[in-house]
Parts: C-alpha cells; structure tokens; sequence
C-alpha cells in the first residue's frame, strides 16, 4: 500500500428521490508516472491509482480508467442520480494491489 | 548562396521545420492508435460532444479538464502531446446522473487535448481544445 | 459546465489598465466568505503603496482552486493534520490534542506568528516540535516535511481571513532589522536580492510567470508545482536556488528572521492558510 492514502469524497446528505446530485473526489496518491528518474538517474517505478469505481446500492454510477497523465492527488467530479435512500461505496484501485474504500450514506428528503 | 546572418535563421527555420514535421507523424499515429483501439475503426465524428480546458495552464501538472456528452457510454480523453496520450476514460454506469465529468491532468507541453465519446448508437464523437503551457519563471 | 460555472462564480471586478496591472483586481470568497487580497503597506515598507497576497497573481484556473474547501487539494492534507492532531505519539502516551482539546482554540495564532518567547523568535513550527519534544516525548518532525505542514496547516486554517498582525517592535526589533537586511541582501551568482524581484518588479513576467510581491499570508500553501504543502522556508530555499545562492537552513535564523520581516510587511493581508499556488 503506498504511503499516507487518504480519500476525501462530497457527496450531499440528502436528496429527492430520482434527483441528480453532484459528487467530488479527492484522494492524496503521487500517481507516479513511471517516466520520472531519481537522483541516480534512475527511473522511479510506475505507482498509480488505475481506476477508481463509483456504485450506489450495488448499481454502477461510474467506472473511470486512470492512466498516468492523471494529476497527483487525483480528482474527480460527475453527477449521480439517486433513486432511494442509500449508500455511495467509492473504490480506488492502486498498481501494486491495494484497494481503498470510502462510503457515504444519503437520505431522501 | 551568402552565409548572412539572415540565410541562416531562414536556413535554420527550415530545418527546425522539417524536423518538428518529422515529429508528428509519429506523436499522431500514437494519437490515431489509442483513438482506433477505443472506436475498433468505427469513423469519428466532430460534435455532440464539449470539451472545457483552460488556454493558457499556469501550470502543466495539474490543468483541469471537463468533458460532457449526452447519450454517451464511455468519454476517452487523450493528450496528442504526452510521451503517452492515454489519460482516462470515463465509463458511465445505469445511475450515472449526466454524461459528464471532471479531473484534472497532466500536460508534458502545449498540446491538443481531445476527447472521443462512444455514444449509445454506436456512433463516436470527437472534440480537441488547444492547451498552452506556460514552462514558468519561479512557479514552473 | 462544471469548470466554466465554477470559473464565473468568481467575482471579477475588473482589470486595471495600468502599467502594473498583472495582480487582477478580483475578490476572494472561499466557500463564500470574502477574504481581503489586498492592504495599505505597513510604513515601512517604503517602496509599496499596497500589499498584495500572492491569489492575485495567479491565473484564473489556479484562484478558483482556493474558493472552495473541496475543490482546494490542500484539504486532503488538513484531514491528515486531523488524524495526526489525534494521534498518540511519544513516551508520555500523549496526542496534541490530549492538551488542545479543540484545534478552533487556535483562532488567533497564525496571524500573530512568528513571535519572539524569551529573546528567542519562535516559528509555528517551532511551538510544533517544541511540545513534541518538551510534553509528548516524541521526536521533532522533520521541518518543512508532511506530518508538519499538515498541522501547520490545520492549525493556521483556524485563523482563516484574520488579518495578519505581527508584532515587529520591542522583543522582536532585532530580529525584524535583521530580516530587513536580509532582504535588500544581494546574494548568489544571480546577484540577487529579494527585493529585485518581489518590490521592483512584482506584477512582471518573469518567463511565463507573474512575480508576485512574496507575501506569505497563505502558507502553508499547497503548490501545483509539487502537489503538495509548502513551508515558507522550503519556499525560500526554493527561491534561493533560483538566483544560485546556497540556501539558509530550514527553520534556522537567517530564515525566522526573514519570516517575521516578510509576515510584517503582509501585516493586513488576511490569513489564507491553506493557499494555493503555482
């Protein structure tokens, strides 16, 4: 697992039903590109988060491939409907295997 | 022919020139091979799809880019420029609540960023924005 | 569109047509809270007639970065200076916050740092490694490294939009006169000064870049460049380099002093911790 991964996500408390929201992510990763060389001239090895999967309730809202020319610390921003109470699972898939979760809960009002 | 200083910047121009024309088509083929791989040779077309980037990037690590396409399944978005002009692809999903999203990216150079859709019909649509990057003073 | 809507909810007055017209006269509201940008230069700073933070220097895309908390990629880092703030560390069995029990009774600290303690002029990170080291028994964090700036951070986010209000008299005169010093000091094969880029010419392009006045109102600050948090001495090493000057040390006192007179004459300017930059 690469060093000090911490997702942030925004997602809206609440929302009516059928209503498309606006959700944010952020999560702190190098997204090393494989490309660059360290001080021995050496190429650093590829470390990137390579997708990153959006599913509400056990339906898919999103499924973005990343590829290295994705920024540090990547960020995304889409839209959601959301068709009842329930749950967002955020999923980020790293190179070297490691998977990192998050969830928010959202209530209809 | 007169070695003058002017013959030689001409002289010079026109080699730079024919190199950087050298140089496309192989930045292109790799453009037109990522394009191919995502359409599986289905023609492209232009529209229908929007592309938001910043002209000028203040700074190349981090440009940030919006791309929206109603009625498509899945937005690739490429940088013709970079060693490699993959950045990402968006696929939407049953609950996707628009055709849309936002990141932000990574630019080697001034470059077209573009954006293919795979729209529902089976069609593809195309949009490219021109992005200078500014290789900066102190911040760069 | 997201990115345009995002971009034309800033307030944009206008541009100023004059010579030194490259700090655009827009206002800052993050999450909606409108921030000053600008202020009258304190008297001593006899060659500006205003103080400008380094947000209005920057590009459109890069301002809109700090206008909201989410879209700040600073903000990453602060939630880590929360965990860390929390966390136990040391052989006292002690966190930050088993004293500080609520980070908000920091409102009011940023603006006033760095202050002088004992005759010794004392840095944010200072106070940092000093209750590390002194109530914790845990060992110093490195400087300008991550765990640091993201409780810096966090810490000077609580005086958000305070103005900055060093004290540069008394205790602290001597340090403030020799930051002075070491500011109009040509240093480097560059041969270059502070004061040749951030007083003489700020509002310039440098290359492709404005030069800003160097205020450090936003620090930490997290930077496109580096895609990460920045200190303002990792900052001022960063500048050194650029002219080929060797570097002062981190945290020393060629470098606290400089702080403090910087920090004086951005005295006005309100907090922007966390900033973000180019």
């Amino acid at each position: 697992m690469a060093k000090g991964v911490k997702p942030r996500v925004k997602v809206p408390k609440t929302a009516a039903a059928g209503e498309t929201i606006t959700i944010k992510t952020l999560i702190s990763h190098k997204m090393e590109s494989g490309r660059r060389k360290d001080k021995d001239g050496n190429f650093i090895p590829r470390s990137i988060i390579n997708r990153f999967v959006v599913d509400f309730n056990g339906q898919n809202v999103i499924d973005v491939t990343l590829e290295p020319a994705i920024s540090t610390n990547p960020y995304f921003q889409f839209d959601a409907v959301v068709p009842d109470a329930g749950e967002f699972k955020f999923t980020w898939y790293d190179d070297d295997g490691s998977v990192y979760e998050t969830s928010k809960k959202i209530k209809i009002a | 022919m007169d070695f003058t200083r002017r013959n030689i910047l001409v002289l010079g121009s026109g080699v730079f020139a024919a190199a950087s024309f050298a140089g496309v088509p192989a930045l292109a083929s790799k453009t037109d091979d990522a394009i191919a791989a995502f359409t599986g040779g289905v023609g492209v077309i232009e529209g229908g799809i929007d592309l938001t980037a910043p002209e000028i990037a203040e700074n190349g690590n981090t440009v940030p880019v919006a791309v929206s396409a109603p009625g498509a399944v899945s937005i690739m978005l490429l940088a013709t420029g970079n060693p490699t002009p993959a950045v990402a692809t968006f696929n939407f999903g049953s609950l996707a609540g628009s055709r849309r999203g936002s990141t932000r990216i990574r630019l080697a150079k001034t470059q077209d960023v573009v954006a293919i859709a795979k729209m529902e019909d089976g069609t593809f649509r195309r949009a490219g924005a021109t992005v200078k990057v500014t290789i900066g003073g102190c911040g760069g | 569109m997201e990115l345009k809507t995002l971009l034309t909810s800033m307030v944009i007055i206008g541009f100023s047509a004059g010579l030194v017209s490259a700090q655009a006269d827009a206002t800052l509201a993050v999450e909606g809270e409108v921030i000053s940008t600008s202020a009258s230069a304190p008297a001593f700073a006899e060659n500006l007639d205003t103080v400008y933070s380094g947000w209005r220097f920057r590009k459109l895309e890069t301002r809109s970065l700090q206008l909201d908390d989410f879209d700040n990629p600073a903000f990453v880092f602060v939630d880590k200076g929360i965990d860390l703030f929390e966390k136990v560390d040391g052989t006292e069995g002690k966190a930050c916050a088993s004293c500080h029990e609520d980070v908000e009774d920091f409102a009011g600290l940023r603006p006033k740092m760095p202050r002088v303690e004992d005759g010794t002029l004392v840095t944010m990170e200072n106070l940092v490694n000093e209750c590390r080291t002194e109530r914790m028994g845990a060992e110093p964090w490195k400087y300008s490294g991550g765990q640091m700036t993201a409780v810096t951070a966090l810490i000077g986010l609580q005086s958000r939009g305070m103005s900055v209000n060093v004290a540069f008299d008394g205790d602290a005169a001597p340090f403030f006169e020799r930051g002075q010093e070491l500011y109009y000091q040509r240093v480097g094969q560059l041969d270059m000064s502070c004061s040749n880029c951030h007083e003489d010419n700020y509002g310039v392009m440098i290359r492709a870049d404005h030069l800003s006045q160097g205020q450090i109102n936003g620090f930490p600050t997290y930077r496109l460049k580096n895609a990460k948090l920045n200190s303002a001495h990792a900052r001022f090493k960063g500048c050194m380099k650029n002219i080929r000057a060797t570097p002062y040390k981190e945290g020393g006192d060629e470098f606290k002093a400089l702080e403090l007179y910087l920090a004086a004459r951005g005295n006005g300017l309100s907090v922007e911790t966390p900033s973000v930059r180019n």
